[in-house]
């Protein structure tokens, strides 16, 4: 097992240096540079945009800044935002918990949900229920983000206030005014996680479904029923459990893909979160800013899979790594 | 002529000659007679894509979204007629028709925030949005199949270097990437198709190489292989056939993503950009007015949601009717 894990993490070398080579490639191929907003500026002498280029590293060619950012990294220095010199690294971890409540939350959701309509499905198999519920999968899914935010926003925050209901926060993470309150907390994050994990129930649900199914149609099933155990002592005594196995790992593999995900949703309410800070290095062409979360996601997502494929096993004894 | 018998699938081939000839426009009693015979073969031994096809069109609810599907092809296809029809076209400004209310002044749907007519944009954007699905799910799909086709079956360094290339791509969360690449190289709609293509081809490689690798051993593999087949001619014509099923799969399922993914980019400004209409950028338009006018940005995402769960629906249908076991 340990010798797995390292041999594992000593694969995560050249994977993350392929990522960030090709995305370094990639933000350095096109014409183009941070300081290029400066040079259209005629407020700004020509001398002083230069005096920065320099200054920034970028009169060098870009396979040479490659190996300093590289050479920084190893040191544990992601380098400065181009756009206003903040350490990248502190930009990230300002943001980075932000995304994490939101993305734990919207997973919690989809889960509470997901999980009561997948096994009442499967254990309903083919009757009007899980019907349904294949059918309420597919919609789900179907649902784009971005517009599910918007129609919320416009019922909870809007129609609500209209009508004189209690109505919710159209964005942002606290109030302006007088806000910071737990309960002010909980206000701003609820349209936000239905948002992003609604969207997911869908998912989810079929997963665990088809997880439910798989296991309910082997012998062990069958000899539990055989012995005359009640119903319900097979299904979450025998059944539930082993049906539960994968969905462990799988929880943790969706993490990546949600904060990937939670891009949209938190552009749409305001939350300042990793998303906002992507886009908002993009816009800016601030190449160190995108190297880090680029960097970031990468790490997060091979991380995510060492840890499913690790804690797999562990649950599952059956499953030999090697 | 002669290219009839040797340019077919061996199925051809093994077909007596006649029914070639009958291809060509032989008598019509012999044509009759070799149909009728043909069909009675069919009957006895419905071939793969027979059966699957069947059993698709016992799926009610596929059938249903294909239905809807086909309606708003057919509605995006005439667009002109739309656009003629309201008496607006797809991209005047009327700034003071702005933000009309449906129903009023001619405009069915309403008017955008620059005073355009949103149905006669809603017609036009939707061949973009449609557009740009398809062709980067056919781009996808050649992309990488070839490379997945190539990996499986060449092995070696080839397999080694197209495989790690596909790990680096997967290890980073599609939308951020997109984002990064659609925003550095702001492309128009079909550049737009390409970039999706780029970043979605590992998906189904992986899938096609795994496949081949398992298929590359079977006999008659072996068989072409030694009667003198190039490795390409096996690739094309033996081993493509048998992994198509997949592809098919995939791809069906690949497109209400795309839908979904273009919708999103061009939601934040950084996918289809405007005048050009496309369901997502008319959503990010409307956004700004969303607090006065709740239809623009209900009617846009209304047709992003009704076409990717007809195509989801579509797609599962496809699923279960290929491979009845991925279905439960």
């Amino acid at each position: 097992m340990t010798r797995y894990i390292i041999r594992r993490l000593l694969l995560m070398v050249p994977l993350l240096l392929g990522v960030t080579f090709l995305s370094f490639a990639i933000i350095n191929l096109i014409p183009g540079s941070p300081v290029m907003r400066l040079r259209d500026n005629p407020k700004i002498k020509p001398e002083a945009a230069l005096m920065l280029t320099k200054e920034l590293g970028l009169d060098k060619p870009w396979p040479q800044r490659y190996v300093y950012w590289l050479g920084d990294l190893l040191h544990g220095d992601l380098g400065h935002s181009m756009y206003n010199g903040v350490p990248v690294a502190d930009r990230i971890m300002a943001v980075l918990p932000n995304t994490l409540l939101l993305s734990v939350s919207a997973l919690t959701l989809a889960l509470v949900f997901a999980v009561p309509i997948g096994v009442y499905a499967a254990v309903n198999h083919r009757g009007p229920f899980d019907r349904m519920a294949t059918f309420g999968a597919v919609a789900m899914y179907a649902m784009p983000s971005f517009w599910l935010a918007l129609l919320l926003v416009i019922v909870f925050s809007l129609k609500f206030r209209e009508w004189g209901l209690p109505s919710l926060p159209v964005g942002g993470m606290t109030d302006t005014r007088g806000g910071g309150g737990f309960w002010d907390r909980v206000q701003h994050l609820i349209l936000p996680t239905i948002s992003l994990g609604l969207v997911s129930i869908g998912g989810w649900s079929s997963y665990i479904r088809t997880s439910m199914l798989e296991t309910l149609g082997q012998d062990f099933i069958r000899t539990a029923h055989a012995k005359g155990l009640a119903e319900r002592s097979v299904l979450f005594g025998h059944a539930f459990r082993n049906a539960f196995l994968p969905l462990v790992t799988l929880v943790g593999l969706s993490l990546p893909g949600l904060f990937g995900g939670a891009v949209i949703v938190e552009s749409i309410f305001a939350w300042n979160g990793i998303g906002r800070l992507t886009i908002e290095a993009v816009q800016r062409r601030d190449y160190t800013l995108i190297m880090g979360t680029t960097l970031m996601f990468a790490v997060l997502t091979v991380v995510a899979n060492l840890l499913a494929d690790v804690s797999y096993a562990i649950i599952d004894p059956r499953v030999r790594l090697d | 002529m002669a290219q009839v018998s040797t340019s077919t699938s061996p199925g051809d081939a093994a077909r007596p000659p006649d029914a070639a000839a009958s291809a060509r426009g032989e008598s019509a009693s012999v044509r009759a007679a070799l149909a009728a015979s043909e069909r009675a073969e069919l009957h006895a031994t419905p071939g793969f894509y027979t059966r699957s096809a069947r059993r698709f069109r016992k799926d009610r609810l596929a059938m249903i979204a294909l239905a809807i599907f086909a309606v708003i092809v057919l509605f995006v296809l005439s667009a002109p007629l739309v656009s003629r029809w309201t008496g607006f076209s797809p991209q005047e400004n009327h700034l003071s028709a702005k933000l009309t209310p449906p129903l009023t002044d001619g405009y069915i749907l309403g008017a955008d925030g620059n005073g355009r007519d949103l149905l006669t944009r809603l017609a036009y954007g939707g061949r973009v949005s449609l557009m740009i699905a398809f062709l980067s799910s056919i781009t996808t799909l050649v992309l990488g199949g070839a490379l997945g086709l190539i990996s499986g079956f060449s092995g070696k360094w080839v397999d080694m270097v197209l495989m790690r290339l596909v790990d680096v791509l997967l290890s980073i969360p599609g939308l951020p990437l997109l984002i990064l690449i659609a925003t550095l190289y702001t492309p128009g709609p079909a550049g737009l198709a390409v970039v999706l293509a780029v970043i979605g081809w590992p998906g189904i490689a992986r899938i096609i190489r795994g496949e081949v690798l398992s298929l590359r051993g079977r006999e008659y593999v072996e068989a072409a292989r030694l009667v003198g087949a190039s490795p390409a001619r096996i690739m094309v014509r033996h081993l493509l056939p048998n992994v198509a099923p997949l592809i098919v799969v995939f791809a069906s399922l690949a497109i209400p993503d795309l839908i979904l993914a273009e919708a999103g980019l061009s939601f934040l400004g950084i996918g289809v950009q405007v005048p050009t209409p496309s369901w997502g950028n008319m959503l990010q338009e409307a956004a700004r007015y969303f607090r006065t006018n709740a239809s623009n940005v209900i009617i846009p995402g209304a047709m992003i949601y009704v076409t990717s769960l007809c195509l989801y629906l579509i797609g599962n249908g496809i699923r279960d009717a290929f491979d009845p076991r991925l279905g439960d």
